[in-house]
Order: C-alpha cells, then structure tokens, then sequence
C-alpha cells in the first residue's frame, strides 16, 4: 500500500472516530446556564435600534469629553438596568417602541448638532432613553434561563457597545473626524426616524 | 520504500490529523456541584470559581477594598476569608434547605454602587461589608457543601479560592495609578450594580 493512500485511510479513520464520539453532557441542576450568558450577551446585539442607541451614547460622549465619556456608558446601563426590573416586575411603560426609535433620533440629532448640555442634562437625556431600552429587553428575557448569567451577558454586552462607540469617537481629535462624527450622527437621525415611522405606523 | 522511510513520510499529516482530532473531541460538560476528579479540595475551590452567585461579589469587594488602598486590601483579604469559613462552618454544622436568591441580587447592587460611586468609606465599613459577606455566603456554601458531601475540605478549597481572587483582584486594583485605570474599575462596579439590579427583578419575577 502506498503511504499517500495509508494516509489518506487514516485521515478518514480520525474523522470518523471524531465525528461519531459520543457527546457527553453531564445533568446540570440549573438548566440552560451557559445558554443564559450567551443569550444575554447576545441580546442587545439583536435589534439595529438598540444598536444604535448605544454606540451613540459613546460617540456623543467621546464627542463631549471627560467626564461625560464615562459618565454617560456608566449611567445607561445603570438606568437601563432598572428599566429591565420594571419590566420583569410586570410594570407597563407605555410607548416602549417609540421611545426607543426616539432615543436614536435624538441622539443622532446631538451627535450631529455637537450639542453640549450640562452634564446633568446629558445624563438625563441618556437615562430617560436608556429606561425605554431597559424595559423592552426586561420584557423579552427568555424564560427558563440562569437570571444571573443572562444580566451578565447583557450589561457586558451593552458595555462593550459604549465602549465601541467611544472607540470609533476617537476620530474627533482631528478635523475630518469631526465631520465623519457627525455624519455618523445623520444616519442615527435618520434611522431613528424611520424606526419612529414603524412605530407608529 | 523501507518501512523506516514510509513512517517519516506518514508522520506530519497523521500527527496534525491526530492532534487536531484530539482537539475536536467534545469534552465532558459538568457543573454543580463541580466533580473536578480531584478530590473535594479542588472541587470546593473550582465551584466558587464556577458560581457567579458567590465569585461576582467576592470580586466586588476586592474592587472596592483595592480602591481604598493596601491597608483596606489586607483588610479585606482575611477577614472576607475568614467570615467564609466561619459562615461555611455553621452550614456544615446546622444545614438549611433555604436559599438566598435575594441575597445575591442586594450584595451586587450594594457592592457594586460602592465601587461605581468611589466614596471615601472607612475601614470598619469595608472590612464589615467583607465580615456580612462572608458570613452569609459561606454559611450557604456550607450547607451546599455538606449537602454534596465535600464537608471541610470542600468548603477549605472555597476558602483558598476567595483569598486567592481577593489578594490578586485587590493588589492589581491598588497597582492602577493612571485616573482612567480607577474610572475603568467604577465602570466595572457600575456594571456590577446593574446586574444586581437585572437580578432583583429576576428573584421578585421568579425566573432567576
């Protein structure tokens, strides 16, 4: 037999061994941990609205600088935190949808306007926003997962989001990336806007 | 060709194909309580380390004593290890089919906004926060461990891990000089906060 061809038996060998090993999945007491963090994690990634909403909190906060660029990623999840418990509380907040597409229209709006509030005003802005976004992915956990495991996920998640959104607002140091910045920010208005038309449409 | 020749020549692609097939095999899944193979040391210490529930505010708590300083580190560092172990010493002895599903949800929000708003707190309030955590957690551990029959060496190897995490936690914490390295670790405690809050709609929901 020629090597090539006895390699080839045992590359197939190895294959099939690997293919047909027998999985082995221990019984876990609290189902569906894992499954809790990735769906959690995966969750604010799911919807372009959220997306956009909070990429926009870092651009505008990277566009107003310290210390509204960790003032701002520090009071959105916070705030949208205490949006989710109402909504696992079963609290209605009417208009959920809405004030989400308004959330990016507006941020969207500062981000081009360059606008600069107060801090407080802000914070106050992102938090309002934030509690509409916190309600709606309060409302839609998936059930039978670890509670625990899936906040983790989904704070991180919308950590990272912020802190990709201060990133990209790294570019306001020079000129051209003043003007991308708000460029950027028409394109939140402007997808804010047509979030706002199936909204209420 | 000599058999010594064919062999050479089987080699890389058989090795590479064998070393990848052993890569791909699906690995054994366990969790709670963890069955290291170890013996009940190691699966003591690989359950804290695999138990968001006690290892996130053992991390908060070393974020917040590291904050503070060496001297609220130290602090911290053995009397959170021995609260552990005194509280997991009263689950061995009076075991308790209750769970705290609150207890974790108030520990994060509390820890959590500590370490978020960075306030200035004495050293008896960090090292009692470190006393009640401590007590309550390894009191549930305890029980949890005589439940699965580790008893004092599973609940030694919980111990060990909270010094470890707490020692290296709080001196990487006390290493940071630069400002945005102290807002990175407020950032942190801000999310931890977050979750604790997420999870106390989850205890009052029932879901979590």
């Amino acid at each position: 037999m020629s090597p090539q061809r006895l390699d080839r038996r045992l590359v197939a060998a190895f294959v099939t061994i690997v293919l047909a090993w027998p999985r082995l999945a221990m019984a876990h007491v609290q189902g569906g941990e894992a499954a809790g963090f990735w769906s959690g994690l995966g969750h604010p990634i799911s919807g372009l609205d959220h997306v956009l909403a909070m990429i926009s909190v870092g651009l505008w906060g990277a566009q107003l600088g310290a210390p509204a660029v960790w003032v701002l990623p520090v009071t959105f999840p916070m705030v949208m935190a205490f949006g989710g418990m109402l909504g696992l509380l079963g609290l209605g907040l009417p208009g959920v949808e809405i004030g989400i597409a308004l959330s990016a229209l507006v941020l969207g709006f500062m981000i081009f306007r360059e606008a600069r509030p107060p801090l407080w005003v802000a914070a106050l802005v992102v938090g309002v926003f934030a509690v509409f976004h916190g309600h709606a992915h309060g409302t839609e956990l998936p059930a039978g997962q670890s509670g625990l495991l899936y906040s983790i996920g989904f704070v991180v998640s919308t950590g990272l989001l912020h802190a990709t959104g201060i990133a990209i607002g790294l570019v306001y140091r020079w000129s051209a990336g003043k003007l991308a910045l708000r460029a950027a920010g028409i394109v939140v208005a402007v997808a804010g806007l047509a979030f706002l038309w199936r909204a209420i449409a | 060709m000599s058999r010594g020749s064919k062999l050479q020549s089987l080699s890389p692609v058989v090795v590479t194909a064998a070393t990848l097939s052993m890569w791909l095999l699906p690995a054994d899944a366990s969790a709670h309580l963890v069955n290291t193979g170890f013996g009940p040391f190691y699966d003591g210490l690989y359950h804290l380390l695999l138990t968001p529930e006690d290892l996130v505010p053992v991390v908060a708590l070393a974020l917040l004593a590291g904050l503070r300083g060496p001297r609220f580190g130290r602090w911290s560092l053995f009397v959170l290890t021995a609260a552990w172990l005194a509280g997991g010493l009263w689950g061995l002895r009076y075991q308790t089919e209750a769970s705290l599903p609150l207890l974790t949800a108030v520990t994060l929000l509390s820890l959590g906004a500590l370490v978020a708003a960075d306030r200035a707190l004495p050293l008896p309030v960090v090292a009692g926060l470190g006393l009640v955590l401590g007590l309550l957690h390894g009191y549930l551990n305890g029980t949890a461990m005589a439940q699965a029959g580790l008893g004092f060496t599973g609940l030694l190897g919980i111990g060990c891990a909270v010094f470890a995490i707490v020692a290296l936690v709080a001196a990487f914490v006390v290493s940071l000089k630069v400002p945005w390295a102290r807002i990175v670790v407020r950032v942190a405690g801000s999310w931890i906060a977050a979750v604790g809050m997420l999870l106390l709609g989850w205890t009052f929901r029932g879901g979590g």
